[in-house]
């Protein structure tokens, strides 16, 4: 059962060990983690399944892995390998500008990114069954993914006090499918799950975006990119189970050793959180 | 009314929660080993069992619900909660623990990976049919003489036990929680 806990980004069979022995839940397999993505540029695609393959070997938690936007060749591919869960994700390079997957045609669920309550509620209506707020991947910067949990939060509150008759011009705006939108303002949440991620990188984060209402938490470069990834990945766990317990999230951060670098968000070439449509 | 705690360390806590509360019992968050204190009984939900197991190391609590559930304590683990009681691991990593409270040997994802995931309706001694819901489900492989099975499943390859018990101690491969039918939940707190 997937929910709550901390899915971290591995590029290897030693980094999933890691990942497991410190308490991750699952972990997401790909070729390089966002902050590397970034830096080299090019096109970013699906893994090569033999690392996908070598991953799912080395670990007993669930293993996820990252289909490009659209791209539903790859994605059936990720099916035929088994995995756990497919991201359809803003964090490779997309391959249709228009749609994304159907991802009605899997029996493999997906989990899609969303920087507001439209988008999100588009990607349900698509099949997703997980959504995780976009954030900024790569980045270390939490500030794009306090923005996107904060949109979808109110933007659901704003559901909730209006009457039946506005929610049909409500959906127009949202550009979202009206049984959904009124299955939020009935319920006051998303039919699936909300997790975050983008931009967390220590367990302060972490605690952040939980009482903001994520779930769980997807943890990028932030662990393998700070100086002590061991120490890292415990602590952000421990944060994400104690988010409550500012005592519990001050002890694991104390001592941590350096976080990754970060960016600043405004010098950005490239956003990854607008590919999605 | 008894009190009956969720260790809420990882995995469905809220549906338990609001599962529990439906019945006549006091429900607490279990996070902290003062959380057991005064506890009629406690609910070891699904989640990752290696992350719930570390969790249980890092907190505390441990130690301190293995001495409760040797001195007679009720427990129900569902899913990775039934790995955690269990006394055998098959399957898992080499280093995985367990309560071993429960004389059952489970394989995880013994029915297969999330993909192989599926609902089944399950035949539950003294209660009739109830909704199983399998997520990435241990499979019980063997069962002590001292092990009461309350429901099985055959999922193609022979019955397999999904709900048992041992005295105080319950175990159940399937999520009850995880749906609007709260009669396994029921049957536990009405052995309080």
């Amino acid at each position: 059962m997937l929910r709550g806990g901390v899915i971290m980004d591995v590029v290897n069979p030693e980094q999933a060990k890691i990942a497991e022995d410190s308490g991750a839940v699952a972990v997401m397999a790909l070729e390089r983690v966002p902050s590397d993505i970034r830096r080299d540029g090019g096109v970013a695609r699906m893994s090569d399944p033999q690392m996908i393959k070598e991953i799912q070997a080395s670990v007993t938690i669930p293993v996820m892995a990252k289909a490009r936007i659209g791209h539903f060749a790859e994605a059936q591919i990720l099916q035929a390998l088994d995995v756990d869960y497919i991201d359809e994700s803003e964090v490779l390079t997309p391959a249709d500008e228009e749609n994304h997957i159907d991802k009605w045609g899997f029996t493999v669920p997906f989990v899609c990114g969303a920087t507001n309550l439209g988008e999100a509620l588009r990607r349900i209506g698509e099949g997703a069954c997980l959504i995780r707020s976009k954030g900024e991947a790569g980045t270390g910067n939490v500030v794009e993914a306090v923005r996107h949990l904060r949109t979808i939060n109110a933007q659901m509150r704003r559901l909730q006090s209006a009457d039946a008759a506005e929610l049909f011009a409500l959906a127009k705006d949202l550009q979202a499918p009206l049984p959904l939108v009124q299955e939020v303002a009935a319920t006051g949440k998303l039919p699936v799950p909300l997790f975050c991620a983008g931009g967390i990188s220590t367990p302060a984060d972490a605690a952040l975006v939980l009482q903001l209402g994520a779930e769980a938490v997807f943890v990028g470069s932030g662990i393998f990119k700070s100086e002590d990834p061991v120490r890292m990945a415990k602590a952000i766990v421990e944060a994400t189970t104690h988010f409550e317990d500012a005592a519990v999230v001050a002890r694991v951060s104390t001592g941590l050793g350096e976080a990754m670098r970060g960016a600043e968000t405004t010098s950005l070439e490239v956003r990854l959180a607008e590919r999605g449509w | 009314m008894p009190r009956v705690g969720v260790l809420a360390l990882q995995g469905d806590v809220r549906e338990h929660v609001s599962m529990l509360e439906e019945l006549d019992v006091n429900v607490v968050r279990v996070r902290h080993p003062e959380d057991l204190d005064g506890l009629d009984a406690m609910v070891l939900p699904g989640g990752e069992s290696t992350t719930i197991a570390y969790l249980l190391n890092t907190s505390g609590i441990r130690p301190v619900l293995e001495e409760k559930i040797r001195a007679g304590f009720s427990v129900l683990g569902t899913c990775a909660g039934l790995i955690l009681l269990s006394s055998e691991i098959l399957g898992g990593r080499s280093d995985q623990w367990c309560f071993s409270a429960l004389d059952v040997a489970v394989r995880r994802n013994g029915y297969g990976r999330q993909i192989a995931s599926f609902e089944s309706p399950v035949e539950v001694v003294g209660i009739g049919s109830v909704p199983g819901v399998f997520i990435r489900a241990p499979k019980i492989e063997r069962c002590g003489d001292d092990v009461e099975v309350l429901a099985t499943l055959d999922h193609g390859d022979g019955a397999h036990p999904v709900l048992v018990r041992q005295a105080n101690v319950w175990g159940c491969a399937f999520h009850p929680e995880l749906t609007s039918d709260s009669r396994v939940h029921q049957l536990f707190t009405d052995s309080l």
